[in-house]
């Protein structure tokens, strides 16, 4: 069932536009650039590959080469900070924030620092570069950070969105993109807040809780769970810190089963947060769909997905298994 | 902006921060003695002469920058900070206590005047030079500098040198750090530890310009930044040779001092040296 979250017509057809969510960020920070001269940029070359290159060609003066050094990268925009700017750093998430996460807690997050972290390149859809550079614990990483703001966006329309929004807020964020092209799930007319969840599919069985491109796949996964005469409610959690608690917990207390999905492990990331929240305010059957305590490998885009369970076609039978052998807590039907 | 000093009352400010290190450090029980000490002539000379700072204003948008990188060293900075008229000279008391605006290490959200948060060693500088890079670049204020003051221990840290290959490209003549060269870090002689030399050719090599001098001749501290001011093409970098614990003999030279604080008694003797300069003259109140 539709709910009032514009979704694309075509979401669901063979041929539904694709493109990587680093390119939507790419566009909202130029875009950041023209509504704000206080936004910098500073990357560590890999200024094409993170879509930075769109900022630096439209404010070559606003744009700041680092080198392959990704302490330096925070660190010094850390200081741009204090001299008042609002820098977006970017890297691939494997190097920052893998390489320099002490540099982002004490002179970023404790600082209080309105630094933007972006890792592009999260995830095992990186493909051939191999478990190295496929970033998985970055979710973890920076959402047990006080005062960080943790964004994944579902696609790069919203990507575009959620960057001009981490823009204008003054708090330190990260920004977790993804190398490959995925399905545009959302229009220029979808909702995107900071600290908001959307429900894009209705349904009374289960919660499927999505953040980053794996919404999209919960998305297909409903159509198939439809077609088994399941009806599941699709909720997409864009922004993993702060959790939008009273959307995911309406949608759990109705459902009374949930599932989480991410490209990432499933401990202590996006599925770790459900678990704390629903444990202490909502306990419930729980289904953690993401990577599970292993590093991915080499292969095509598509292959690992499917290898590793991320996709709509092993979500569907995976999902159907916890509610076949699950009961529903909590039902509260109207 | 505070009236001009003469060195001898320079000198006078840093024997003063010398006496407030040993007190603070005394009353929280905890905390390090031998940097502070050393770095107090530098401080001194930092607060009281080389910045252009407004106490009473914090946030001044014409300041100059100061960022403390070794922030274990930092009750030097609160007793310079107090010296110059942040805050009342009390408030040294309450260091490394529940509450307290003065933090076992400096936490910029918590006292207005400090321009970061440090401890984790060796980014300091890349923040300094974060806002050099602002200041010459983007904001094109020529006429403001931000100092650094760094340990020498610290340099083993690899943040350290990425900021000095950055600073070096972007030549940020504006960025002027001190390194605390005192030869001493935790587990003993930094020769031993990690050998740093040859420093002065390791900064030369990265594209700056380095000045040796003596770190307790406040002239010469005052005289190395003005020349470092007047150097507009190349950051500066002065190696100021220090002795840890400077100033109370039984605390100089030894690095068990360095992250040691004195008992009542040692605080007692440590004072009396202090006001007699080692027993040079007179104790006087």
């Amino acid at each position: 069932m539709r709910t009032h979250y514009p979704l694309r017509d075509d979401v669901f057809a063979d041929d539904v536009a694709q493109e990587p969510t680093r390119a939507g960020f790419g566009r909202g920070l130029k875009k950041a650039g023209e509504a704000d001269e206080r936004v910098v940029a500073l990357c560590a070359d890999l200024t094409e590959s993170t879509q930075m290159h769109h900022f630096r060609d439209a404010f070559p003066d606003r744009f700041v080469e680092i080198g392959v050094a990704e302490q330096n990268l925070v660190t010094v925009a850390s200081g741009m900070a204090r001299a008042g700017k609002i820098p977006f750093t970017s890297s691939y998430a494997a190097f920052s924030p893998g390489r320099n996460w002490e540099q982002i807690r004490t002179t970023i997050t404790l600082n209080e620092q309105p630094v933007k972290i972006v890792g592009s390149h999260a995830g095992v859809s990186v493909g051939p570069d191999g478990a190295t550079h496929q970033m998985l614990e970055d979710i973890a990483l920076m959402r047990v950070l006080p005062n960080m703001v943790v964004v994944a966006p579902g696609d790069s329309i919203e990507a575009e969105k959620a960057t001009q929004a981490i823009a204008q807020h003054n708090s330190p964020s990260y920004i977790r993109l993804a190398r490959e092209k995925t399905p545009i799930f959302s229009t220029e007319d979808s909702p995107f807040e900071i600290g908001k969840a959307y429900v894009l599919r209705e349904g009374h069985d289960v919660s499927l809780l999505g953040t980053g491109t794996m919404t999209y796949q919960l998305l297909k996964a409903a159509e198939l769970l439809a077609s088994h005469g399941i009806s599941a409610e699709v909720v997409h959690v864009p922004t993993i810190k702060p959790l939008d608690e009273d959307t995911v917990l309406r949608s759990v207390r109705k459902t009374g089963r949930a599932v989480t999905a991410e490209e990432a492990q499933s401990a202590a990331g996006f599925g770790g947060a459900i678990a704390e929240l629903l444990s202490e305010q909502l306990p419930t059957p729980l289904k953690r769909i993401g990577m599970y305590d292993r590093f991915g490998e080499s292969g095509a885009p598509n292959e690992l997905l499917d290898h590793f369970g991320l996709n709509a076609e092993k979500m569907q039978p995976v999902i159907q298994e916890f509610i076949h052998t699950t009961p529903q807590y909590h039902r509260e039907l109207q | 902006m505070a009236q001009q000093l003469t060195i001898d009352q320079i000198n006078q400010k840093a024997n003063q921060i010398r006496q407030d290190i040993i007190r603070m450090l005394e009353a929280a029980g905890s905390g390090h003695s031998a940097g502070p000490l050393g770095l107090a002539d530098i401080f001194a000379a930092l607060y009281f002469d080389i910045m252009k700072i407004d106490p009473k204003n914090p946030e001044w948008d014409e300041r100059d920058y100061f960022f403390l990188s070794n922030g274990h060293t930092v009750p030097v900075q609160y007793a310079a900070m107090a010296g110059a008229g942040f805050f009342d000279r009390e408030e040294l008391q309450t260091l490394r206590k529940f509450g307290s605006r003065l933090q076992g290490h400096p936490e910029r959200t918590k006292l207005p005047g400090l321009e970061n948060t440090s401890g984790p060693l060796g980014s300091g500088l890349s923040q300094a030079a974060g806002v050099a890079y602002t200041l010459q670049y983007i904001d094109k204020q020529p006429h403001r500098f931000v100092y650094a003051v760094m340990g020498d221990g610290e340099l083993n840290e690899g943040n350290i040198w990425e900021a000095a290959m950055f600073a070096g490209k972007y030549k940020l003549g504006q960025l002027i750090t001190f390194i605390d060269r005192n030869n001493i870090q935790i587990d003993g002689n930094t020769e031993d530890v990690m050998p740093l030399e040859d420093l002065r050719g390791k900064w030369e090599s990265f594209g700056w310009h380095v000045q040796e001098i003596d770190g307790h001749n406040v002239e010469s501290v005052i005289d190395a930044a003005s020349m470092s001011r007047a150097i507009s093409n190349k950051p500066s970098v002065i190696i100021a040779h220090t002795i840890p614990g400077r100033g109370v003999d039984f605390m100089e030279y030894d690095y068990r001092w360095h992250g040691t604080p004195p008992n009542h008694e040692q605080a007692k003797e440590a004072l009396t040296k202090l006001r007699t300069l080692n027993g040079k003259i007179k104790a006087g109140e």
